[in-house]
């Protein structure tokens, strides 16, 4: 614990460096002293008409500095357009130290916006937790892990260059400590609704809103950005569809509350998800939601979340509801897009579906770009228009019944919420909670007529001395006027006061877990993960030709025939029930490799498009091709050579392709008569040196004619190698995955530098 | 109780109104919703928010959590435990962070004693 001593403000780690990894050990050290460099919310920085290749972009925002565009960008100039909104990732791997990796690459892929999910049952913990215990389903939200993990996004967002948002959730019954905590941390946003705790974590409904006030008005101190609960209520409800005027009154309580106590409204986004999902027509049931949400909470921010009520295994399917739900938020509005991952409906979150989804968002965003200029909603749509209002009115009805029935504690009592009954309609399977049950049901406590607390944005009834402020109104530095003027100085106001925990439990903590996986860092080794570092969880796809139930069953067989352990079908969809089921299953892989042992071929160096196009041209590129000897294999020279293949034709070459098993002297003639300035020749067959000889006759027979300079002889083959190729006379060999671009590359750079 | 959905019967007194209107009134019934809720929180106090004022003056989370603790079953929370902390500090001539720790130790509640009387 350090209370009193000042900490150096400075971070001494060195940049990050794109090639090498995130090193958790260094950035630990001297972790006690560290300080966050900001506090609150950045929004992105809008670039109205912003001109990005040979396109014109209406809806994006400054660009990074690195990053990894979309698979299609190189036909792009390799571009990475940035969508106006912030963009989540919700990471819940219960170690920060792999969080923190997957954060890194999540802001590679443009995530500014890092979700840490805590730990189960953090939120029936009336207090704070210290250390780096691990976490089942998200991490035990600390200081040190809060801190870490900052420490890193720092580094990260001076890696991809731009602000990254780090967020985690301050409800559950130590609501004001997590929000002070977060608030000296530099956390920039954070979940906070009285109303979660009441209906999904069955914390009694007083205490919830007492603390709610306190932590948002802390929250509101630094600017956090605060994310509403309502969305859960369609996560949970038997039809969400019907929840749709409930839903707008759980953000309006929130809003109204979160306001009243203090919040800026800008800084308070509603958590909205499109409810429905195909087979439903969901769009033409979602779109007037979301008008008529955008309606009532024009003020506010909106963070759209995508759908996970209908979620299943399978990722495609999730993948494609998502793109619809994307569709809504261009058609309508989004401040945060946030991301679910398309294996959420199978498992815990792996690393790469994090990045897929922040792809998918991405993706759709950028790709519909200033869609809403040609398509517009049609307000006056009879169905659009009646359904919009029809909400909204259903929504009134809500809050007047609540209001005549006592009110919000009341109405909670008597289970108005979560009702799959769409409002007036309820089907009596709300959520009941009793106003003097729950956790920590009895424990708020009137003020008395002295109380004090002699710190800043505190909220409520505070019997400070005359002249001193809530600490909001009195600025720069120094505590005169502020409440902590009584004890020199708050925490909010001098952040040398923060004190820090290192770890409680010798056991339970990150160095024990780094202790496991030192061994292959040292050497550099390699294992498969998906969420924790050498976890060795792989995935395997198969198709089995069997109906589902056995197909299950046989693909159990076949992983452990594969030494898998610890096999799971995670996914099975049927294609015909006879006929066959594909399956996915996961399975650990306890293998490690080596690097050091790896022999790797150098990357063939290829040119880009441009630069052969213009060779090729300049020099009126001509080649003919052949399968030669007693072979008849062809598909291997259309691959290098067809357009459609992107072979060398695709770059302007002639190709005269004389087809199989066409003696070798026939293809020499053929270049002569044509002046080509290439020979390929495709041997497959190997037997009796069959290869060899016919490539050792080509040479021998262009050095015969004269024109073995004029010529690139060039073989493949899936036997071949480079260098046996040119061991046997050829100027190249190409071998099992050549690609044409790696022929033109070729041909190109020897022709420059012989000069031809 | 389940209900039939009555949306059509029930309507009538909203039919009239603008959308404007109608916007308008759903804040003004948002506001009356949350008004006693904000009352509630601005004339009450509980151990998580007494710890975060803890907190606030520089104490470490053990210690918030001992001296919230023993607040409570001293009845003392109404009062402010950050407003209790301070007092010993003051008696004491300390700063807040170490009468807050001798607090947490056990040591020094004859002076809370002395303020605001004994253990309920």
């Amino acid at each position: 614990m350090s209370d009193q001593t000042p900490r150096p403000a400075g971070d001494a780690m060195p940049p990050l460096d794109p090639n090498e990894k995130l090193d958790v050990a260094r950035l630990l050290e001297g972790i006690a002293n560290y300080k966050p460099r900001r506090r609150g919310w950045h929004w992105r920085e809008q670039v109205p008409d912003q001109k990005l290749h040979k396109f014109v972009y209406k809806e994006t925002s400054k660009g990074l500095k690195q990053s990894i565009p979309l698979p299609a960008a190189h036909y792009f100039g390799g571009i990475d357009p940035q969508p106006d909104c912030v963009v989540t990732t919700e990471i819940a791997s219960g170690r920060f130290e792999d969080d923190i990796r997957r954060m890194r690459m999540a802001a590679w892929h443009g995530a500014d916006h890092m979700m840490v999910i805590r730990t189960a049952g953090q939120s029936h913990m009336d207090g704070l937790l210290e250390g780096t215990p691990e976490g089942v389903g998200g991490i035990a939200v600390t200081r040190k892990q809060v801190r870490a993990t900052r420490r890193a996004l720092d580094l990260i967002e001076d890696e991809v260059g731009r602000p990254i948002n780090f967020h985690s959730y301050v409800s559950g019954v130590a609501g004001p400590e997590m929000a002070v905590m977060f608030a000296e941390e530099g956390v920039n946003g954070a979940h906070q609704d009285p109303q979660y705790n009441v209906l999904y974590r069955n914390i009694n409904m007083y205490r919830s809103f007492v603390d709610a006030a306190v932590a948002k008005h802390v929250m509101a101190s630094v600017r956090m950005a605060q994310i509403d609960g309502a969305h859960n209520a369609n996560a949970t409800a038997v039809e969400a569809w019907n929840v749709m005027p409930e839903l707008l009154v759980q953000h309006a309580i929130n809003s109204a509350y979160s306001v009243s106590v203090g919040m800026p409204k800008e800084d308070i986004c509603l958590s909205t998800v499109p409810p429905d999902a195909a087979p439903a027509p969901c769009m033409r049931m979602d779109l007037p939601y979301a008008v008529a949400l955008r309606d009532l909470f024009g003020e506010y921010k909106m963070r759209a979340q995508e759908n996970t009520r209908y979620m299943e295994a399978d990722g495609r399917d999730a993948t494609v509801s998502h793109v619809m739900n994307l569709v809504i938020s261009r058609l309508t509005s989004a401040d945060i897009q946030s991301t679910i991952t398309p294996d959420e409906g199978r498992n815990v979150p792996w690393h790469y579906n994090s990045v897929a989804a922040v792809n998918t968002a991405k993706q759709s965003l950028v790709g519909m770009d200033g869609l809403r200029e040609m398509v517009t909603l049609d307000r006056e749509a009879p169905e659009l228009k009646a359904k919009v209002r029809e909400i909204k009115e259903r929504a009134v009805l809500f809050l007047e019944a609540m209001l005549e029935d006592g009110g919000y504690f009341a109405s909670v009592e008597e289970a108005y919420f979560v009702d799959s009954g769409i409002y007036p309609e309820t089907h009596d399977d709300g959520i009941a909670r009793k106003a003097d049950g729950g956790v920590a049901a009895g424990t708020i406590v009137e003020r008395a007529a002295d109380y004090l607390a002699p710190v800043c944005h505190h909220f409520g009834d505070n019997h400070l001395p005359e002249g001193l402020g809530d600490g909001a109104a009195a600025g720069g530095a120094g505590c005169a006027g502020k409440p902590c003027v009584l004890i020199g100085g708050c925490t909010l106001c001098d952040t040398d006061k923060v004190p820090f925990i290192d770890e409680l439990d010798p056991e339970d903590n990150v160095n024990a877990r780094l202790a496991q996986t030192a061994e292959l860092r040292a050497k550099g080794l390699i294992k498969p993960e998906v969420e924790w570092a050498a976890d060795g969880w792989v995935m395997v796809t198969l198709f089995l030709p069997a109906a589902p139930r056995v197909a299950e069953f046989a693909a159990l067989e076949f992983g452990k025939a594969m030494n898998l352990q610890d096999c799971e079908v995670i996914n099975k969809q049927v294609m015909h029930p006879a006929e066959g089921t594909l399956i996915e299953l996961k399975g650990r892989l306890d293998v490690v490799v080596d690097p050091a042992t790896l022999v790797i071929p150098p990357e063939p160096v290829v040119m880009s498009d441009e630069e052969i196009k213009a060779f090729v041209a300049e020099k009126k590129l001509k080649c003919v091709a052949a399968t030669v000897g007693e072979d008849e294999h062809s598909v291997g020279m259309r691959e290098i050579i067809d357009i459609k293949h992107g072979g060398l034709e695709k770059w302007g070459f002639g190709c005269q392709y004389l087809g199989t098993s066409v003696p070798v002297e026939k293809v020499l003639d053929a270049a002569i008569e044509h002046a080509a300035q290439i020979v390929l020749i495709s041997t497959i067959i190997t037997h009796g040196d069959m290869h060899r000889n016919n490539m050792e006759k080509l040479a021998d027979l262009a050095v015969e004619k004269g024109v073995r300079d004029k010529l690139l002889l060039i073989s493949g083959g899936t036997q071949v190698t480079d260098e046996l190729a040119r061991s046997w006379g050829m100027d190249a060999g190409f071998g099992r995955g050549a690609k044409g671009i790696g022929v033109a590359s070729f041909a190109v750079r020897t022709m420059r530098e012989r000069g031809m | 109780m389940a209900r039939e959905d009555t949306y059509l019967q029930i309507r009538g007194h909203l039919a009239e109104l603008s959308d404007e209107q109608l916007e308008g009134h759903f804040w003004e019934l948002a506001q009356q919703v949350v008004d006693p809720l904000v009352e509630l929180a601005r004339s009450h106090t509980s151990p998580s928010i007494e710890r975060s004022v803890l907190m606030r003056m520089g104490v470490a989370s053990p210690t918030c959590m001992a001296v919230v603790g023993e607040c409570d079953k001293r009845g003392l929370l109404g009062h402010g435990c950050g407003h209790v902390v301070w007092h010993c500090a003051r008696a004491w001539d300390v700063p807040v962070s170490e009468a807050a720790r001798r607090l947490a130790a056990g040591e020094g509640w004859d002076v809370v004693e002395q303020k605001w009387g004994g253990a309920a």
